[in-house]
This record gives C-alpha cells, structure tokens and sequence, in this order.
C-alpha cells in the first residue's frame, strides 16, 4: 500500500475534486503562489491557473462569504482558512450564514461549502495561533464537523465530504501534516458519523479525535509494556458524531477515558463524557476520566508548551487512575 | 421626475410601480395590525417611506439576476414578485409562507425567484453577494447580484472585505445602500465618518460611487438600468447610495422619539408614493379613477393575503427537523 504524508493525502483530495469535478474551485489566502501557508496546494496555481485557484485577499468573512453565495449558486467551493485562529474573523459567515440558510429558506437553497481550515498547538507559535475550536464548530446544528487524524482518513474523508450538499468545516492538524500513513489506492471513501476503532483492547476505552487520537495510541503503546490493554477510537467526525462506537466498546471495557487538546471547561470531551454516562452508565466501572488542555492560553515558551497540551503519558496516568481506581 | 424615463417607460410600467409601491404600504400597514393582533410576532421592520427604492431597482433587474437584501426585506421580496400570501403567510409563521414558516420577516427567500434571501446580521449579506457574483464570473454568465443594505452596515468590517474584494476580482455586483440616516436609533451622523458622502466610501476601493434620490422611483429605475448594462457587461461592481428615510421607527417597537418633529415633517412631505401620484397625474398619465381603481386592486389583495395567512396551517412537529441538513 502506498505511503504519504498527511499533507499529500490532502493535496491528493484536492486534486481529485479539481480534476473530477469542473464546478470546483479552491479560494482563500496565500494559496496561490505561495503554495499555501502548510504547503498544500504548492504547485496548484500552475496546474489548475489563477480561475480555479483563487488567490484571496487577508479578508476571512468575505472569503467564506463568498464560497457561501458561490455555493448558492451552484458551484462548489473550497476555501482555505489559514488557522482555525482566523476562523474568528469569518464566524459571522460560518454560524450565521452558512450553518442557517438551507433550514432558514424552509429547504430552498444548498451550502455545498467546504472550508478547510487547521487546528492545534504545539508548533510554539503562542496563543493566538495554537487553539483548537473544533469543539465550538462542533456545538452549530447545520455544519458538519471533519477532523481526520491519519493520510488515510484525511483522503477518504473529504472524498465524501465534498459532494455532500451542506457545509462542511473540515479541520485539519498543524502538526499532523508531516505524519506518514498508508493509504489504500482504491478510490475509497469514509462516510461522516463512522468512528474507528483504531486500536483494540478490553480493559478501558479511550475516545479521541485529531493529533489526540494518535498520542491516545502512543499513550496504548505504553500502557501495553504494564500489560493495560487499552481500546482506542478515533471520532474523525464530531458533527455527526458516532456514540454507538464508543458506547459498545465502553459495554465491553467498562471503563473509559476522554482525550482532547482543547481546554476541558465547556470542552467537546464533556458531550462524549455525558454520551457515555447517559447510554453506558451501567456497564461503567469507574468514572469517566477527562484529559484536556490546561485552562491557560498556551504559552510560547517550549517547557510550559509541553504542560499546556496534553501527551502520551499524561493520558496513560488517566488510564492507570481510571483502572486502579 | 426623470424625463428620459417617462418616454422609454410606457404607461403600464408607470403605473404598475405606482401599483407596487402602494402593495407594498398597504401590506405593511397590514403586517402592522396583524402584529398587534398576536398573528406576526418578534421583529417587524417596516420599509415605509423606502418604497421606491426597492420598485426603482428590482424593477431594472432581469429574472436570472441575484437580489439578495437585509432583514427589512418585505419591500424587495414583494418587489421581487414573490407573492404577498406566501410572504404573509412567512410573517404568521406558516406553512406555506416563502421560507416554510422558518425564517419569519427578517429572513424571506424564494429560490424561484433567485431572491437569495433576507439576512438579519447587519452587514452578513453582503459577502454572499459577493459570491453570487463570484458564481456568475466564473460560470459566464451575465447575471448580476444586486446586494441592498442599510447605511449601518457601511460601519461593519463585512462591507469593508467584500467592497475590495468586488473591486479586486472585478466582480458583477451593484451594492446598493438604503441611506435612511439612522441605524435603529443611531444617526449616521454620529456612527459613519463620511456620512454626508456615503458614496465616496465606494471610491475609496476604485468603486464608481453613485447618489440618488431614493424616494424618487423613476430616477431610482433609470439610474439602475445604467448599472445594471455597466455591471452585466464585465465593467466591475458598483455603488449606489439612495437617500430616504423611514417613516417609521427602527421596528413596531420603537416610537422613534429620538427624531425632530421637523424632521420627520420633512421626509413626510417627500414620500415617494404620493409624489408619484401626483406626478402622474399632472402628466396625465393617470386619471383620479384609475388610481382609485389600482388602491382598489392593492386593498383587496392584501386581505386575501392576511386571509391566506390566517387559514393556512402551521408547520407540523415534525417539520422542526426538516432541512437542517438534506435529507
Ligand atoms: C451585526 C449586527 N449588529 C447589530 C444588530 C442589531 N441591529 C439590527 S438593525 C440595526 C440597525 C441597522 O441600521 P441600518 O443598516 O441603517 O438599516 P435600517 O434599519 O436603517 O434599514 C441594528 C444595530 C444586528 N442585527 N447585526
Ligand atoms: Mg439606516
């Protein structure tokens, strides 16, 4: 099976729907030219010209805007957003506008919008540019919420997601880009609202999402040199989200630790946490355990970085609390 | 009255502005009652005294082209011919209203009619347009997205982004801002740094800026029909500013106390309706009886319209979870 980078899996989705699909079209800053502020569309203003890959002015709301009403209208627009830090500036367009107008026409008019958009800490790039509000985006009836932590995820996934007739934000990690994966070539898909068991085991569960889903493997690699033999699950998607997933493989381990980067206060691990006390409280032996990012703005300064996001062995202490409890 | 017009527009299209613009008073006159009754809740913002800018524009438009408006829309939807049942029916929270009882005054659309919507972010429209306009560039079409907005929302960053960005990508859209000297309470005297010249704020982004006189239908019309070749022919975004003024208050909730006595007298002495009754009379180009006749015709169709409304069901349960997503 062939090998790629996170960042050429996605390349590779995006070539795709240029290729196979003449109504789309990529916007948004610094895609041109430049390649992209990660790389990922380096080489694609040559290939595909300045039409189809449009190289946009430093304006977020317009820019979503725009792939709102390009959408409207028939076309299927992809529009980067820089970080997930600038999604800010286009929140108006994303919550009020895109999330809204399909149920606010009475069904009228589609939001086949894609916004690509990354997530994250951990590049020392200090608070403004390291948060993760995959969880927000997550809490919008009317979006749908992508967050892929393998190549292989990331190919299959938006090979769904871009023909699907809703808005998609498709969330995508800063520091996974560089990750190796194999990815099958077989013109696959993975549907929205499928979570994976990526790791199988019977003494706990732990349910993650985006770069946590692999420290949560790291995290089993070592639990598993004490003899803990950890469940792991990737969500890949929030909105919609699997419980069933997560709920059957709880029945099975009884136990069950939630991992995300983000801060834990209002965080998207206290809907799962919730999830599961709601449809699984029975079969549950312990707590349900929390690891989060601390209630800090995360720093610049590399030691206190590494306190502020959570790792491998931070969630295997959660594990060991969870079990010896 | 613009002369050029009179001669290019025949009578029947003199007096089906007349007759659009008196539908679209009486309607809110009656949206009006309807409130008070319990049958329209939440926000209502009547256009009263705005007329004409919305039977001057839309009127200039083809059907292919985009309109798409703020959340005091009642005038550009009827404008735009959606009909007054479905939109009144869309007040009462109906079924059968233009946006299946989902969206309510401030969010009419009607696809049929590529009238894109009612937006009641001030300012959120206008990056839709935008892209509307974006659509018809690199589809090649010639259609035009005609983008109304309230001079408030000249103060948002969103009127800042999709101004430039029109200008930059040269794209097919006329931003047409209702200058009503208020926002809600606000003088936009006292809120807009150019507000003597809105219109120049459009220059500022290599946007040719036009003012007109937005209680005067026909020069509204003619102005828009100039645009309207200028946009469709690849030449790039436009901006208009219409002065007027609402006779109103922001919503049904606001006596709008905050305004000279003078003031109001003023723009009262202005309102395009009678103005251009008047005119047509006095050009001969409507008798006493015919006006009559169309007041008639308007009275009878906003009754039926509130009877379409009131007898028309409500939404099923059910419909709660419809059109979140496709189904
Ligand atoms: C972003 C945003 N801020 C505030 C409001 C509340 N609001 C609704 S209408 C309005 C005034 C807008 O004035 P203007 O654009 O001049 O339109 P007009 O009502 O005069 O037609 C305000 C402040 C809003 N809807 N959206
Ligand atoms: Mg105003």
């Amino acid at each position: 099976m062939p090998v790629m980078t996170y960042r050429e899996a996605v390349a590779q989705a995006l070539r795709e729907a240029l290729d196979e699909d003449p109504r789309v079209f990529l916007m948004g800053e610094d895609i041109g030219p430049y390649g992209g502020a990660f790389a990922v569309t380096k080489g694609f203003w040559d290939q595909y010209g300045q039409e189809r890959i449009k190289d946009s002015p430093l304006s977020e709301s317009v820019i979503v805007g725009a792939g709102v009403g390009a959408a409207m209208a028939g076309l299927r627009p992809i529009v980067e957003l820089m970080t997930i830090n600038f999604s800010l500036l286009a929140m108006d367009q994303i919550v009020n506008h895109a999330a809204k107008i399909r149920y606010m026409s009475g069904d009228q008019f589609s939001v086949p919008l894609v916004i690509r958009t990354v997530t994250g800490g951990g590049a020392s790039v200090a608070a403004t540019h390291s948060q993760s509000f995959e969880g927000w985006f997550a809490s919008v009836p009317g979006l749908k919420v992508v967050v892929p932590s393998t190549p292989r995820d990331a190919l299959g996934l938006f090979r769904t997601v871009r023909d699907l007739e809703d808005p998609v934000i498709f969330i995508e990690h800063i520091l996974l880009y560089g990750t190796h994966g194999e990815v099958p070539d077989n013109g696959y898909k993975i549907p929205l609202g499928k979570a994976e068991v990526t790791r199988a085991g019977s003494d706990v569960t732990i349910v993650s999402f985006s770069r946590m889903a692999q420290v949560s493997l790291e995290a089993a690699e070592e639990l598993a040199q004490e003899g803990i033999q950890a469940e792991v699950i990737d969500l890949r998607t929030l909105r919609p989200l699997d419980a069933d997933t997560m709920v059957e493989s709880v029945q099975k381990t009884h136990r069950a630790v939630v991992v995300e980067e983000a801060s834990g206060l209002g965080g998207f691990g206290g809907e799962i946490a919730s999830q599961l006390q709601e449809r699984a409280f029975d079969y549950l032996d312990a707590p349900v355990r929390r690891v989060s990012g601390e209630e800090v703005p995360i720093p610049y300064s590399r030691p206190l970085e590494l306190l502020a996001i959570p790792d491998a062995h931070k969630v295997a202490q959660a594990v060991r609390e969870a079990i010896n409890r | 009255m613009a002369i050029a017009e009179q001669q290019r527009l025949g009578k029947t299209e003199l007096l089906g502005f007349y007759r659009m613009m008196r539908l679209i008073r009486e309607f809110e006159r009656e949206c009006e009652r309807q409130y008070t009754r319990g049958n329209i809740r939440g926000f209502l913002h009547v256009y009263t005294g705005e007329e004409a800018i919305a039977v001057g524009a839309i009127s200039a438009l083809k059907p292919e082209d985009y309109v798409v408006t703020h959340y005091r829309d009642h005038g550009h939807a009827l404008a735009r011919g959606l009909s007054p049942n479905a939109v009144m029916a869309e007040l009462f929270g109906k079924a059968t209203g233009c946006s299946k009882g989902k969206g309510g005054s401030m969010h009419l659309f009607d696809a049929s009619k590529n009238f894109m919507g009612g937006y009641a972010i001030v300012g959120g429209q206008l990056p839709i347009a935008t892209g509307l306009a974006l659509a018809s560039q690199q589809k090649g079409e010639a259609r035009i997205s005609l983008c109304f907005m309230g001079d408030g929302a000249l103060n948002e960053g969103e009127f800042h982004e999709s101004m430039n960005l029109a200008a930059v990508w040269n794209l097919p859209v006329i931003f047409f801002c209702e200058n009503n000297l208020y926002g809600m309470g606000a003088p936009s005297a006292t809120t807009l740094a150019v507000h003597q010249q809105m219109y120049k704020l459009a220059e500022a982004y290599g946007i040719p800026g036009h003012r007109v006189d937005g209680n005067d239908v026909l020069a509204v019309h003619e102005l828009m029909r100039e645009l309207h070749q200028y946009v469709s022919t690849g030449n790039g975004p436009v901006f208009v500013e219409a002065q007027t003024y609402r006779l109103q208050g922001h919503s049904i909730a606001d006596p709008a106390n905050y305004r000279p006595a003078e003031e109001v007298e003023y723009w009262r002495s202005r309102d395009p309706i009678p103005r251009f009754q008047q005119w047509l009379m006095a050009e001969g180009l409507a008798s006493e009886e015919e006006i009559a006749q169309i007041d008639a015709a308007v009275d009878e169709e906003v009754v039926a319209a509130a009877e379409y409304a009131d007898s028309s069901p409500f939404p099923e349960p059910a419909d709660l979870y419809r059109g979140v997503y496709q189904d």
